[in-house]
């Protein structure tokens, strides 16, 4: 089908697809991409149409919700091909590996929700006419209607919570789930008993209505969760999953699954080391900033060991794997950070903190209703009906709703912004925190060369073409404060690691060379010689940030594994006091727990593996994306974009907290003056619809006003 | 009041025939992509097939 559809599709993009071989049809392989720039119509068909006119592609569909593309391919088709076709059309994509394709759980809960939630609308109607005033056979028969609907509707619909009820009764713990249960329970079977003996009320909607809000509320729950889930793989997403092996003298592309030690690899300049290795070549510059924070390049020569997680500036290089997979330098420190993840202690979110006060406060209203009227009247069974009346009316319908409705509005709207929230809990400890630690390099701060004042133009051109030698971060920097500037043609270019380089420009020679201090660069055309300091400069959004941080009261602190009089300067030109400077990663952790320990609730900012350890000992953590896979595993929230989002998050978190609060005390009020009348024996179904649906409906209502 | 006892049997049947619906656009995945389907009405190559249903989804993908 593939063929025709593409056709279809996109007549003029047909021309470069391979025909492809029926046969080959029943072993296709499906694919996933993540996408995380879509945002509209002209993204998903512009997609569409490169995938479908790519080589080996079957189909291709986009879903923009979840930011993906899934694709039935031949099983040997190779991914990173359409990756490039896409960025060459405009498209961010990244190929999600097979192991990280999340199991859903499938629509269940939404089924267990429609059920009842037809058979509520059903029976509410059929209560309607009791309500109005049917009376005796007609009342009866009404009631018999109701029962067949609503028996079987809730056996099977509140199911959810019988399970999960009775876990918690055999491991002896009290839930949420088990008033829930025991009010679905008692409404049905009291109702059931009220038909067969002609009684006045029974409750059958209330049974129905009580499991329909919950399992809304658990709904939410579950699509936050599954959002959280595939966030994760999004960022897991982001890591190299191809590398090109060395075989027989040629490059091929390969899953980096499949690398064993030993095989030789090539790299490109600024690729990221996928193993631990050996160098082949002479020698390369690496970036360890992500390990270490130390700005200034580290220069290995043939022999000398690369630790999985560098960047080669220097490329392209030829390396030899010495450590793959589980037993590289990186994923052990990730299994490091793994097993401190307890080190944050287990955070009692609002909810678990509502359910330990109000489950019990339930079960002993319900028992003291029920034994003050059977020692008053002496009547079981009027004493049981007003104790299940007590039941339903303070089953906590909004409780339910109230903060999983908020939590899935702030994470889809932090998700539309580019931030990854990667923790349930994450949003309530990021609105608690009240001071805020940054990494420097690579997170606040970004190396450059400032240019003098009134360089020539001819200098400003063998600049260029000297910044195109090497791929030196630096480099790149001048290269794009230089963008304009046609590059001089050059001629023997040569670059010294750990040095500079050097050419020859129109017979003259022409070096940029590191100063003898490390703070400057010097560019010699040649006896003229002309000094460019080096500069830090702070990444676009970075001082409005800070700035905007302390006018809302949040203490700043600077975090930097980098030399002292460096990060010193930042921090002046920041406004920011606090400065830790020359911090090991170990060191950084033991600064988090001081502050903890003086009564501060940290968010850590950071992006280099010295900083992951430290971002799971802080209370709360952001990392922004194109950080190390382990400090973004060890986050709670990424951001995909500047690093200004940061006060987005906050300010979504803050506003999510506020309204989750808000929603407990709306649904808590309801209950109170519900629970006086339903102890005295006035409750009606009537009154515990009403009162079921304005509280759920509120607190949607006010969890929707953080989208 | 037997009006009754034909209006209850057909809202009865009503209501299951919703139910049924629902259950159906559950089963083919029309939840799966809210944004994708709101945004796929602005599309104007009008030949492009009705195939979300027949087209890949996330439950062939995964095979």
């Amino acid at each position: 089908m593939g063929a025709e559809m593409s056709v279809a599709a996109c007549p003029g993009c047909t021309l470069g697809e391979a025909a492809p071989d029926p046969s080959t049809k029943p072993q296709d392989a499906g694919y996933e991409l993540v996408l995380p720039r879509i945002h509209c119509a002209a993204c998903i068909s512009g997609i569409e149409t490169v995938l479908n006119a790519a080589p080996g592609v079957q189909s291709a569909r986009v879903n923009l919700t979840r930011k993906r593309a899934w694709v039935t391919a031949a099983p040997d088709a190779d991914p990173s091909r359409w990756v490039e076709a896409l960025a060459e059309a405009g498209y961010e994509a990244h190929e999600v590996a097979a192991g990280q394709i999340p199991v859903e759980k499938g629509p269940d809960i939404a089924l267990h929700l429609g059920i009842s939630g037809f058979a509520m609308m059903n029976v509410m109607l059929l209560s309607v006419a009791v309500w109005s005033g049917a009376a005796d056979v007609t009342r009866n028969f009404m009631y018999w209607v109701s029962a067949l609907i609503a028996l079987p509707a809730t056996a099977y619909a509140a199911q959810p919570f019988f399970r999960n009820a009775w876990n918690a009764l055999r491991a002896g713990r009290l839930d949420m789930d088990l008033p829930i249960s025991l009010a679905i329970i008692g409404a049905s079977g009291m109702s059931l008993w009220e038909t067969i003996y002609g009684g006045r009320h029974a409750w059958f909607e209330a049974a129905l209505s009580l499991t329909f809000f919950l399992l809304a509320g658990r709904y939410l729950d579950q699509t936050m969760r599954q959002a959280v889930r595939s966030a994760a793989a999004d960022l897991a997403a982001l890591e190299p999953r191809r590398v090109h092996r060395i075989e027989e003298g040629q490059r091929v592309s390969r899953p980096i699954e499949e690398i064993r030690v030993g095989d030789q690899l090539w790299l490109a300049a600024g690729a990221r080391v996928p193993v631990d290795a050996l160098l082949v070549d002479a020698s390369v510059q690496l970036d360890r900033s992500a390990m270490t924070g130390e700005s200034d390049p580290v220069e290995r020569r043939a022999g000398q060991d690369l630790v999985a997680g560098d960047v080669v500036l220097t490329g392209p290089v030829v390396i030899r794997a010495t450590a793959v997979g589980e037993s590289t330098t990186l994923r052990r420190m990730a299994r490091l950070i793994a097993t401190a993840e307890t080190a944050r202690g287990r955070f009692a979110s609002l909810a678990e903190r509502a359910a330990t006060i109000y489950t019990p406060v339930i079960h002993v209203v319900a028992l003291i209703t029920f034994i003050g009227w059977l020692v008053l009247t002496g009547d079981v069974r009027q004493s049981l009906n007003v104790a299940i009346a007590t039941l339903i009316i303070t089953c906590p319908c909004g409780l339910g709703l109230a903060i999983p409705a908020v939590s899935a509005a702030a994470t889809g709207r932090l998700y539309r912004h580019g931030c990854l929230v990667r923790n349930d809990t994450a949003l309530e400890r990021l609105a608690q925190i009240d001071m805020v630690v940054f990494d420097k390099t690579g997170t606040l701060t970004r190396q450059e060369l400032m240019l003098p004042e009134g360089l020539s133009d001819t200098v400003r051109q063998v600049l260029r073409g000297l910044a195109n030698v090497s791929d030196h971060p630096l480099s790149r920097g001048l290269r794009a404060s230089l963008r304009t500037v046609t590059p001089a043609p050059l001629e023997h270019m040569r670059e010294l690691p750990g040095k500079g380089v050097t050419a020859i420009w129109d017979g003259t020679p022409v070096s940029l060379m590191a100063a003898e201090d490390g703070c400057a660069s010097i560019l010699s055309i040649g006896r003229k010689k002309i000094k460019l300091e080096r500069i830090e400069r702070i990444v676009p959004g970075g001082a409005e940030l800070v700035a905007g941080l302390q006018q809302h009261g949040l203490a700043i602190g600077l975090l930097s594994g980098d030399s002292d009089c460096r990060a010193r300067q930042i921090g002046a030109e920041l406004g920011i006091a606090r400065i830790w400077a020359e911090m090991t990663a170990s060191q950084k952790i033991e600064v988090i727990k001081g502050l903890r320990a003086g009564g501060c609730r940290v968010l850590m900012v950071g992006d280099g593996l010295n900083d992951a350890a430290a971002l799971t000992a802080a209370n709360a953590s952001i990392a922004p994306g194109h950080a190390l896979d382990v400090s973004r595993s060890a986050a709670d929230v990424v951001i995909t974009g500047e690093i200004g989002l940061i006060s987005e998050v906050l300010c979504t978190a803050h506003k999510a907290r506020r309204r989750m609060l808000e929603n407990l005390w709306m649904s808590g009020i309801y209950n109170v003056v519900a629970i006086p009348v339903a102890v005295l024996g006035l409750a009606s179904p009537l009154l515990a619809a009403v009162v079921m649906s304005i509280s759920s409906l509120t607190v949607t209502l006010n969890a929707l006003r953080v989208r | 009041m037997n009006i009754l006892l034909i209006l209850i049997p057909v809202s009865l049947f009503l209501g299951g025939l919703a139910l049924v619906l629902f259950i159906w656009t559950l089963r083919a995945d029309q939840y799966d992509d809210p944004d994708g389907a709101a945004n796929r009405v602005l599309l104007d190559d009008d030949q492009r097939p009705a195939e979300p249903r027949q087209g890949i989804t996330r439950t062939t993908a995964k095979r």
